[in-house]
């Protein structure tokens, strides 16, 4: 059965950028392991001779043509933003470096 | 005429019997009514709404010629973007986010003339089976105001139940479509997957979603399914293949030869007894009408749920990345002191209700280094297993059955605090999603023990829909002649509430 | 203590590991239909695909996997007869999807090298760079800091986005580690980049521009203690835009490590940022916890399986190797090895081809090229190329062999057309320089030059032949350097009975 320590879903939380309490975190601790508990059934069949599937369809090389299309306006691309300044997204400073 | 199918309603329009506008006003009147109560509803766009109906009027005058559903009023399921109006997949996240953009779905009503009435309620971004995920309150069952009406397509299902609108579109990655209209005593399909376009669908698991026809007969479903199908070359998954001829297949009431597999593994324990009897009785129904009904095994079914709760939660932790207050959505704790990180963490601790946390949480995990074969991996393979056992079985029967639900629905609030038993919900729709087929469900009575009623599902081989469209036309004009009315004719709900 | 490079390659042995970013030129992005003109107004080029808006679906664009194949088929790859795209999980306020399209363990293109030549102390010799593999990716947004004191990203008080970057097709190129390379380390690091930017080049992919950094490179470098065997912790430096920076920022960071080594110290695995000025690398933002991308197949895209046709047409396509190219056209010029070293770097193998291929004597091509258009270039501080075309450049060394224009007339033409005054034949015209080859016009100046000299000529006439040097030059003087030199001296010894 899984084992899943408050630590790691502190780590999974970080990961997924999700702040959490810390009782949050136990809370969401334990539930973790009760579902880990019922889904880690699926290792009981997935033997090694058993190709994965990720797509529901045999579907191979869907490509487009290279051709632009119209963009959005700017005003449009923008209209969903928290805020903006100079036609760009304003966002809060970025802390560390560019990937 | 609220109480007529669509089909009627089409053909009134098309005789000139009644106005799109003056139809459209009926159900906005209805909503006005009877949504305080069911709260199917996120949005309506009432001036939208009469606004594409009096064009609909304007050309049919003008003697244009018009798709068989224009005029006809529809509930879009708030997960599907329609431009400049208000999508919020049921999560406070993406509250007052008005797209600039619509979804392939809304393009395609659009272009039929079907009247888009307004955004139905959900589950926070269709994670859960009860419609009580979502971020602005539950959706109640027009037969019950007290219980669930399914999810995560509740709204678009009660909507239809309580006569607000004859057609809606839903979304299906567990059962989203089927198990709202099994509980709420409407049909709901699901197609096969890449058979409706996905551009423009909020993605929850994109591997599993797929959109489909929600209505009150099996001819209704049919038309919307025609009316939103085929190939669209901005989702790379939609199939490049002729639209099954559904419509047809709907009005074929003709199934003699035909051969019907019962899923061994999709009854029994667990299924209530009321949803058993019904069940039974409509295969009998079927035989009567000519059909043969086999029984087949599908052994790896048993472990589709756990397999789902692995796919679809990684699948969704990825997806719903993106969420992060930098572009689109709400933003919390911006007050010039947090850096962009901080803030994107407090916008998803508050924008995301639990089940989501949950979900992305599980699914974080399941695709992590050194957990990814145990778990993703492992439920990978669980989905081949099923579509083996799927291509098994059909290659003996032309279709198969089970009950759409395990239960009828349940009272809201009685299962919240238990994520396995919600998910139990699912059991017997989710072998569907994991193989990509179809998958329909119509309504096949009343359980006996608590007057709800009960689904009966319809599972085709991929790019077959119509073989459930005409098993299901067959169904239900047998059960009709049976009961004498439609079962929503029984309804509470079928006058005011 | 700190080591210089010398002292470092003493102890320590480099290894190297490269890893270069191409941003494809396609008309349209990776995943949409969005322009990739560069220098767009913000948000301009953006739609809900590559802005990552909810429901927003992605479509392969078929042109930047053309591309893909023909980058590993160039570089000797294997194409994989089944590849997928996979998603890369990190949050980032750039990437819109909080997910990089990204390929994982099943690149396009694995398995190939890339052979570059170098000097060496006993002359050239060729490395073998073992490629790992090629795959497709999409680029991300770019982020503008502003406010805070430092102007770096540490001080700023917000940032703004602009997405037009987003989802333009990027290709990796990733070698497998490249030992042995010892003090050449720096250099066979650039003569890779350099040789990968002419193949992209002559593939006509990418615009391969290194300073608007549709042509970036990650360099990669450990050590290992001189014959130890065990390969050292490696440091990733990033932000290293011109082959000058490539070269500098191997030999800085091989001496960073070589010191830090010798002082005891460890090295940190950590992405290092080059600092253009100095040449040297500061640390980038220490990673406490191994970033865990979670990659897994991206369910919104199909898998790519590329058949045997498809690739041996675009294999038939491939352009000659720019290695090979360059040893045949030096061979066709008779060029010496210097000279061709001096077109290389000076960029000028495609317009000196070019204009040689118009009709113009190799010899001739090279040395306007490489003398006087290139001298206007310096002057000027911009690219030889943009000042004159081949085709002009070509026109005016046909009228020097004509007889038609002089050296120093052409001089002024090629003059003329830098400052915009039109055709050569323009300024040929407009400025009259034509050479004055009509006899009586020069007999002329030649009587005039015999009358200011009669020593001189009566010395000719009495067979002091070298003597007419200085009854030339006076006539040449005297027609402004438009006569043409050898008719002057051949009327000027007929005229004195010596022809």
């Amino acid at each position: 059965m899984a084992e899943i320590s408050r630590e790691e879903v502190a780590n999974l939380a970080r990961l997924a950028r999700i702040e959490m309490t810390d009782s949050e975190l136990d809370h969401l601790a334990t539930e973790m392991d009760v579902i880990l508990g019922a889904v880690a059934r699926v290792q009981e069949v997935a033997g090694a001779e058993v190709p994965p599937t990720s797509h529901p369809l045999p579907l191979t090389n869907v490509f487009r043509d290279d051709a632009v299309t119209p963009s959005l306006t700017p005003e449009e691309a923008l209209s969903g933003a928290p805020a903006k300044a100079d036609q760009r997204f304003k966002v809060p400073q970025i802390l560390g470096d560019v990937e | 005429m609220i109480h007529a199918t669509a089909a009627q309603m089409a053909s009134s329009l098309a005789s000139g019997e009644i106005t799109s506008v003056a139809l459209t006003q009926q159900h906005l009147d209805r909503i006005s009514q009877v949504d305080d109560e069911v709260h199917a509803f996120l949005h309506v766009d009432r001036d939208g709404a009469l606004a594409q109906a009096a064009a609909v009027d304007a050309k049919r005058s003008s003697g244009e010629n018009l798709s068989p559903l224009a005029g006809v009023p529809l509930a879009l399921k708030d997960v599907l973007t329609q431009k400049g109006i208000p999508t919020t997949c049921g999560s406070r996240m993406l509250e007052g986010w008005r797209p600039p953009y619509d979804s392939t779905v809304v393009t395609k009503l659009k272009a039929a003339g079907i009247v888009i009435l307004g955004k139905t309620n959900m589950d926070e971004f269709a994670m859960g089976s009860s419609t009580e995920n979502s971020a602005y309150g539950p959706t109640h069952n027009p037969w019950d105001l007290t219980r669930i009406p399914g999810g995560s397509g509740g709204g678009s299902a009660a909507s239809l139940a309580s006569f607000q609108a004859p057609l809606a579109i839903g979304t299906d990655t567990g059962g989203s479509i089927r198990q709202p209209a099994a509980v709420t005593g409407t049909v709901g399909v699901k197609p096969t997957y890449g058979g409706v376009s996905r551009y423009g669908l909020v993605a929850f698991s994109s591997s599993l979603d797929q959109a489909g026809p929600c209505a009150r007969t099996v001819l209704d479903a049919a038309l919307l399914h025609e009316a939103i199908a085929g190939y669209d070359p901005k989702d790379s998954t939609s199939i490049n293949a002729p639209v099954p001829q559904v419509v047809a297949a709907a009005k074929k009431l003709d199934i003699k030869g035909l051969k019907i597999g019962v899923v061994k593994e999709l009854s029994g324990a667990g299924y209530q007894q009321g949803v058993r009897e019904r069940f039974e009785e409509s295969l009998e129904e079927l035989v009567k009408a000519g059909a043969e009904i086999v029984e087949v095994s599908c052994p790896n079914f048993d472990y589709a749920l756990a397999a789902y709760y692995l796919i679809a939660p990684s699948e969704c932790s990825s997806n719903l990345a993106r969420f992060d207050s930098m572009r689109y959505g709400i933003r919390v704790g911006d007050d010039g002191s947090r850096g962009a990180e901080e803030v994107m963490n407090l916008t998803r601790e508050v924008g995301f209700g639990r089940e989501v946390k949950r979900r992305i949480i599980l699914g974080t995990y399941a695709l992590s280094s050194g957990y990814y074969d145990a778990y993703y991996g492992s439920a990978q393979k669980v989905r081949t297993l099923i579509s083996r056992d799927f291509e098994t079985a059909f290659a003996s029967v032309d279709v198969l059955v089970s009950p759409t639900a395990p239960t009828t629905a349940f009272k809201i609030g009685e299962k919240s605090d238990d994520p396995l038993a919600m998910y139990l919900n699912d059991i017997a729709t989710i072998p569907v999603n994991m193989a990509g087929i179809g998958g329909m469900s119509l309504p096949c009575g009343l359980a006996p023990e608590d007057g709800l009623p009960v689904g009966f599902q319809i599972m085709s081989p991929a790019m077959k829909d119509d073989l459930m469209y005409q098993v299901g036309g067959v169904l239900e004009a047998l059960l009709l002649e049976k009961w004498g009315q439609p079962l929503l004719a029984s309804s509470p709900s079928f006058g005011a509430i | 203590m700190a080591l210089n490079f010398e002292q470092a390659l003493e102890k320590y042995e480099p290894t190297l590991g490269l890893e270069v970013h191409v941003e494809l030129n396609t008309h349209s992005k990776m995943f949409c239909g969005c322009a990739t003109e560069f220098g767009a107004e913000p948000n301009t080029q953006t739609c809900p695909v590559c802005l990552g808006l909810p429901g927003a679906l992605p479509a392969v664009n078929g042109k930047a996997i053309e591309s893909t194949i023909l980058i590993g088929l160039a570089l000797n790859c294997s194409i994989a007869p089944y590849s997928r795209f996979a998603r890369k999980n990190y949050f980032y306020p750039d990437m819109p999807k909080n997910f990089q399209t990204s390929q994982y363990d099943e690149p396009i293109c694995i398995n190939g090298y890339l052979d570059v030549e170098i000097d060496t102390d006993e002359g050239k010799k060729t490395f073998r760079v073992e490629i790992e593999r090629v795959h497709m990716e999409e680029d991300t947004g770019k982020s503008l800091h502003v406010g805070g004191s430092t102007g770096r990203i540490h001080g700023a008080e917000y940032s703004l986005l602009d997405y037009n970057r987003a989802g333009i097709p990027l290709v990796e190129i990733v070698t497998k580690m490249i030992p042995g390379t010892d003090k050449y380390a720096p250099q066979v690091a650039r003569a890779y980049v350099t040789e990968l930017r002419d193949i992209l080049r002559s593939l006509g992919v990418s615009d391969v521009k290194m300073e608007q950094g549709s042509l970036r490179c990650d360099a990669n470098v450990s050590l290992s203690p001189r014959g130890s065997g065990i390969l050292g912790t490696r440091s990733e430096t990033k932000n290293v835009n011109s082959l000058r920076s490539v070269e500098r920022a191997i030999f800085g960071e091989i001496e960073r490590q070589a010191t830090r080594l010798e002082g005891g110290e460890r090295i940190i695995q950590e992405t290092r940022h080059f600092l253009e000025e100095s040449g040297l690398t500061r640390p980038g933002r220490s990673k406490e916890q191994a970033e865990d991308y979670r990659y897994f197949p991206e369910p919104d895209l199909v898998p790519v399986t590329p058949s045997k046709e498809w690739i041996e047409e675009l294999r038939a396509t491939l352009p000659e190797k720019p290695s090979t190219r360059r040893k045949r056209l030096q061979e066709a010029w008779g060029v010496p090895d210097k000279e061709m070293t001096s077109l290389i770097n000076a960029e000028l193998l495609d317009v000196v081809e070019e204009t040689i291929a118009l009709g113009a004597e190799p010899t001739k091509a090279r040395s306007w090229w490489l003398g006087e258009i290139s001298r206007l270039a310096n002057e000027k501080e911009v690219t030889a190329i943009s000042l004159v075309t081949a085709a002009q450049v070509a026109e005016i060394i046909h009228l020097i062999s004509t007889g038609e224009l002089t050296d120093k007339l052409a001089r002024q033409v090629v003059e003329g057309v830098v400052n915009g005054e039109g055709t050569p034949r323009d300024v040929i015209d407009s400025r009259g320089l034509k050479v004055v080859s009509d006899d009586s016009a020069l007999m002329v100046a030649i009587e005039a030059a015999i009358a200011a000299q009669p020593d001189t000529a009566e010395r000719i006439r009495g067979g002091n032949i070298p003597a007419a040097g200085a009854l030339i030059g006076a006539v040449m003087k005297a027609t402004g350097g438009q006569a043409d030199a050898a008719k002057v001296r051949e009327l000027l010894l007929k005229h004195l009975g010596q022809a």
